[in-house]
């Protein structure tokens, strides 16, 4: 049997996705989710073999919920987002269904995706389509990680610093610190540069945090935030600090 | 014809200088003419048109920050003749001071007065006219581009509405609820999509420059949140509680149904409770104040963010109609996105 797990915030979505798998043998119907939180349980419990996600949703889109997943499931999106806003994904080999779609689409989808699941780059694929969103979509206001069972939502501007930590990130906020899988460059690109600044190899500040700029000797500096911790400037992230206080 | 706009001020500058070399020669050729010695000649010529030159320049240099009306056409004929007199005057007292002692050129100098005179005025009105005509194709010219422009932006504004109008993210949705519900509850189907149908049907029948009854645009409004009912089932309820009064108050069409719009999508993706949307309206000193309330969660979205785009829109078009800035106002209480509309009943 081929696992699935159905994640869209309407019923009436949801059951048109069921309705058309119900029709295809060897399809199991793991669980139905309202939305992403319900999704990242089901598919830890379930590890499905194939889910079916809608990108708007409550509190966290369907790109969010999967940046949240260790192990990146093969998707079909189904949204009804315009054309435009989803050819790229073309290039990413990933499908989408765009609401309201018929069973043979439907079908070609599920087609498409048997044909290529021998070929184990799912994953990769998953990844590299999700880098090129969060590139995409507009500068980013919030910022959603995972800390065990929970689920964090944490506005841009609860940040205080961004540190790099072997293959992670970890995001210092008022509320304590949280690892997210990503590269400093990722923040780099997809926070407002007008917001924060990267201002040493492992270090992205936001600016609004910063008190005052210290000198320890000649030639270093340090930033010292709000709470008085002292974030390192390296030789280039203190004139490009300075660059964008305007001093 | 020629085009004023590729005409530049560098090219106008070459014409009007060569135009006045031409009259340098004329002019010199007739003082030959009348056995005046060559060098006196050419100064004569030179001072009087370079005279002429510089003083018209300048004063339709002037003129040009000042586009004189058809109707004072009038006091530019004047302006001229005094500058004409001026010239006259000063090139004569000029002459007189130059070549004192050659009292040959001083008679003819005396003899020529009025031919003199009639030279300048002819010169000035001629380069006056040209410059008038100039500078009122060229203010035509620049009206019908701005009057394009304006048109241009009218266009794209409307695409816009169009586009803003048809929603297609609620439609393709609404579509999608319609496909689920044929298979299954195939009556249900049919009622959605007449409902669908009334709504669209509605959105574009109406002309926003409008002003309908309270209780048309809630028929209206009770439409759409009928389809959001159908796609978000039991997520989704709604509370409208307005004064009998208030019905019979006058607003422009579609500006309540994309508030409660905004309000839906806010609450609906900023929790995943289920939500209850409400509209009230009350008449307050002679003004219809609406109140559409939607919850929200504080802790991860600054209200702020919510506004967006939907609520600048109407904000934008109470004041094109109402040259007001504070009639939509949003504030938050707890967890409750408040969002306060008020029309002045004129």
């Amino acid at each position: 049997m081929i696992k699935c797990v159905i994640i869209d915030d309407e019923p009436l979505a949801r059951g048109i996705v069921k309705e058309y798998l119900d029709a295809l043998p060897d399809f199991e119907i793991m669980q139905e989710c309202n939305d992403g939180f319900e999704g990242v349980k089901a598919i830890m419990q379930h590890q499905p073999d194939l889910i079916f996600l809608d990108i708007q949703m409550p509190k966290i889109s369907g790109f969010e919920m999967l940046e949240l997943l260790e192990q990146q499931p093969a998707v079909i999106f189904t949204t009804a987002f315009d054309e435009y806003a989803m050819k790229a994904f073309d290039a990413h080999a990933i499908d989408y269904l765009l609401k309201p779609f018929s069973k043979e689409r439907f079908d070609k989808a599920v087609q498409k995706w048997k044909d290529q699941r021998g070929n184990l780059d799912i994953k990769q694929k998953t990844d590299s389509m999700l880098d090129m969103v969060s590139k995409h979509h507009e500068e980013h206001q919030r910022v959603v990680v995972k800390t065990g069972s929970k689920i964090r939502i944490i506005p841009v501007h609860d940040v205080l610093y961004l540190e790099a930590d072997d293959d992670y990130v970890r995001i210092h906020t008022i509320e304590g610190s949280f690892l997210k899988k990503k590269t400093m460059q990722h923040f780099e690109d997809t926070l407002s540069p007008s917001q924060f600044v990267r201002v040493h190899r492992s270090y992205i500040i936001q600016i609004a945090q910063i008190t005052r700029i210290e000198s320890t000797d000649k030639e270093n500096h340090v930033a010292v935030l709000k709470n008085n911790e002292r974030i390192p400037l390296s030789k280039t992230g203190y004139p490009k600090l300075k660059a964008v206080l305007g001093l | 014809m020629i085009t004023f706009q590729s005409l530049t001020s560098k090219k106008a500058i070459v014409a009007y200088t060569s135009w006045w070399a031409f009259w340098v020669f004329i002019h010199l050729y007739v003082l030959l003419g009348f056995n005046i010695a060559f060098k006196v000649a050419v100064i004569d010529s030179l001072l009087t048109n370079f005279t002429i030159y510089f003083l018209v320049l300048s004063f339709f240099y002037l003129l040009k920050y000042y586009q004189p009306q058809r109707e004072n056409i009038f006091y530019m004929r004047i302006w001229t003749l005094l500058l004409a007199v001026f010239v006259t005057l000063f090139l004569n007292w000029l002459f007189k001071k130059i070549f004192y002692s050659n009292t040959q050129y001083l008679q003819f100098i005396s003899q020529s007065f009025t031919i003199r005179f009639c030279y300048h005025f002819l010169m000035i009105s001629f380069i006056s006219l040209v410059i008038w005509v100039w500078n009122y194709l060229k203010e035509i010219q620049e009206g019908d581009t701005r009057k394009t422009q304006a048109e241009q932006l009218a266009k794209e504004a409307e695409l816009n509405n169009i586009r803003q109008q048809l929603q297609p993210h609620f439609l393709f949705n609404s579509l999608n609820s319609i496909s689920a519900l044929a298979g299954s509850r195939p009556e249900e189907a049919r009622k959605m999509i007449q409902q669908l149908s009334d709504f669209l049907r509605g959105t574009m029948r109406k002309d926003e420059q409008q002003l309908i009854k309270l209780e048309d645009e809630l028929t209206h409004l009770k439409l759409y949140l009928d389809i959001e009912k159908v796609r978000f089932g039991h997520r989704l309820k709604n509370e409208i509680l307005c004064d009998e009064e208030s019905l019979s108050m006058l607003l422009p069409a579609l500006i309540l149904q994309p508030v409660v719009e905004n309000a839906i999508k806010f609450g609906l993706y900023d929790t995943t409770d289920n939500i209850t949307i409400s509209v009230s309206s009350t008449v307050e000193e002679n003004q219809l104040i609406i109140i559409v309330k939607n919850p929200f969660d504080p802790q991860t979205s600054s209200p702020k963010q919510g506004v967006g785009f939907g609520l600048n829109s109407i904000n934008r078009r109470l004041y094109l109609l109402f040259a007001r800035q504070d009639l939509l106002q949003t504030h938050s209480e707890k967890n409750q996105f408040i969002t306060t509309i008020k029309i002045p009943q004129v």
